[in-house]
């Protein structure tokens, strides 16, 4: 990249976070729709959890399994929380971390596994996850974890950085703006690794994993390690979840969350990073919107979904960005 | 002076299919060596078992003294045996240039968090990468095509830029899978070219091969398999000669009916 692009890409990325820290705030107040702050929370978190799917698309693996992990990191977080009495803070990495651990143990045997194959088994996942947590006793089985404190202080040094979630007047706005920020932060993760030689190598693994590997590319261990990143954004995103609803189920993420996730990435288009956040926002509000037409919204959703994949298959960004070049 | 590679009574069956049986040969430093056979022969198992992808049943390949058969192909790679692939196998989504970029893997100094990071050391790589790709594409007659995205080139450029791409990862033993297939007359004479500077460059080329004018126009020594079993072996001049080699190839001269 040349310092000549890179301009005006911060100025987009300072816009963009100018506009949802900013912004819709502002206009969520004069407009007294603070109930907004909740869905767009969601759409922040939701859309967390499909970048990870969107990283697995990347190295050539169908993943609908992330309402699994997204599963796990809540009940990790919230387990940390409530029995432990740690830090909602601290719980948070240390739900991605643990999803990153188990994924790493799972996907080493199947992400040998390739197209149909792979996403089957991924798609068993959500309901292994699901029927682990009726089961299990740290999970509480059906009646799940509820009355979840909020997020307690940051302090550093005597130095309070964030106040206790229970000290703002809009606890709403709070968990929107942490839901926000933990979105631009993985985001920008996402977007420097694929635009990093190890994305150039996730790249040259999706086009052709047996040239990879005979250019003495170590393909097992990268996929595990793009899989293992992949569960670590969708334990963040459960974790936060399960921080604002204060709750936790077995039945709050499920094989239809998982799926949604998948199509999140179809949506906003597989070769932009920033794909799948696009995806979830119309998503999640298209599906809202069509509530009013009662018996009949799932039947115009799916024809709409199947015609935007006739029509773009390349997704909503390349609406605009055809013309130039995917990276 | 000892061989480079040495191929030791290597076997794979697969159920009670024999591909490759009780086949034994060396490979010699900076020496172009073709393996040919009739289809079928198990040419393309023995390179399928010299860099690794499949384990031999029985039997051993070393490289430099050391048995390579059993690594993982990665890590047989990152010892300097490098193999390209039959078809068009490449990345084909990317450009030529970033093909090869990608494929400078084993020079890299810098760990895979430096590049995320963008360490000194990884943008040194990358500087050094990107050099080296343009010295490379250049040298294989790529040089225009560089930014073309690899599935939009032709044939005879394909089976340059899989060199190129071998070329990349910087290979002491560089295993060619029918580098001329598909490819017209003037192609191959370009591409017989294209290989023998490759050797100069100080590689030691292993080549499976169909077009016998180029076989025989490139090879130093030629193994000859055919129904997984070594028929004959030496330079071409010996091999057209071979009585083995002309059976196998043309079928038995039977009296009986009159042939």
């Amino acid at each position: 990249m040349t310092p000549r692009d890179r301009v005006p890409r911060l100025a987009a990325a300072a816009a963009f976070v100018l506009i949802v820290l900013v912004a819709i705030p502002l206009a969520i107040r004069a407009s007294h729709r603070t109930d907004l702050y909740y869905t767009l929370s969601s759409v922040a978190l939701l859309s967390i959890a499909s970048a990870g799917v969107w990283l697995t698309f990347y190295i050539g693996r169908i993943n609908i399994g992330q309402g699994a992990y997204a599963l796990v990191g809540g009940y990790v977080s919230a387990i940390l929380v409530t029995t432990y009495s740690l830090s909602f803070w601290l719980s948070l990495p240390l739900a991605g971390l643990f999803c990153a651990l188990v994924s790493a143990v799972i996907g080493l045997p199947i992400l040998r596994l390739r197209g149909v194959y792979f996403a089957m088994v991924t798609l068993v996942l959500t309901e292994v996850a699901r029927l682990s947590a009726l089961a299990l006793g740290i999970t509480n089985g059906a009646k799940g974890i509820t009355n979840i404190p909020p997020p307690g202080p940051i302090s550093l040094f005597g130095l309070t950085l964030v106040p206790s979630f229970d000290s703002f007047a809009e606890r709403n706005l709070a968990f929107y703006i942490l839901s926000v920020v933990m979105m631009i932060l993985c985001f920008a993760a996402l977007y420097r690794l694929v635009n990093s030689r190890i994305g150039q190598l996730f790249a040259a693994m999706r086009q052709n994993e047996e040239l990879a590997s005979s250019m003495g590319v170590n393909v097992p261990a990268l996929r595990v390690l793009a899989y293992a990143i992949s569960s670590f954004f969708g334990g963040v995103g459960g974790a936060i979840f399960a921080a604002i609803a204060q709750s936790i189920y077995p039945s709050s993420f499920t094989v239809n969350d998982s799926v949604n996730f998948m199509l999140n990435c179809f949506l906003g288009g597989l070769s932009y990073v920033f794909g799948p956040m696009l995806g979830t926002l119309v998503l999640y509000f298209g599906w809202d919107l069509l509530f009013q037409t009662g018996e009949y919204q799932l039947l115009i959703y799916s024809g709409v979904m199947i015609l935007l994949m006739l029509l773009l298959p390349n997704g909503l960004l390349s609406l605009r960005l055809g013309a130039r070049k995917g990276s | 002076m000892a061989p480079i590679i040495e191929v030791k009574d290597l076997t794979k069956r697969y159920g009670g299919l024999v591909a490759v049986n009780d086949v034994s040969f060396d490979v010699q430093e900076h020496e172009i060596l073709s393996i040919i056979g009739p289809n079928g022969a198990g040419k393309s198992t023995i390179f399928k078992l010299i860099s690794s992808f499949v384990k031999p049943t029985q039997g051993r390949v070393t490289f430099r003294g050391k048995i390579i058969s059993g690594l993982a192909p990665h890590v047989v790679a990152r010892k300097g045996v490098v193999r390209t692939f039959q078809e068009t196998t490449i990345f084909k989504g990317l450009t030529a240039r970033d093909s090869v970029i990608v494929a400078h893997h084993l020079r890299s100094h810098a760990s895979l968090p430096g590049f995320y990071l963008g360490t000194a050391l990884a943008r040194r790589d990358e500087a050094e990468f990107g050099h080296s790709s343009d010295e490379i594409l250049e040298f294989l007659g790529l040089g225009e095509v560089r930014n073309e995205i690899a599935s939009n080139l032709p044939q005879g450029h394909l089976r340059a830029l899989g060199i190129a791409v071998g070329l990349a990862a910087d290979p002491q033993v560089l295993l060619l899978d029918e580098p001329f297939a598909g490819m017209n007359h003037d192609e191959t004479n370009r591409a017989v070219e294209m290989v023998r500077a490759v050797r100069d460059r100080g590689v030691t080329l292993m080549l499976v091969e169909h077009d016998m004018a180029a076989v025989m126009k490139i090879s130093d020594r030629i193994v000859v398999i055919n129904f997984g079993v070594k028929i004959a072996e030496g330079t071409p001049a010996a091999i057209q000669k071979n009585d083995k080699v002309i059976e196998a190839y043309l079928g038995v001269e039977d009296e009986t009916i009159g042939l």
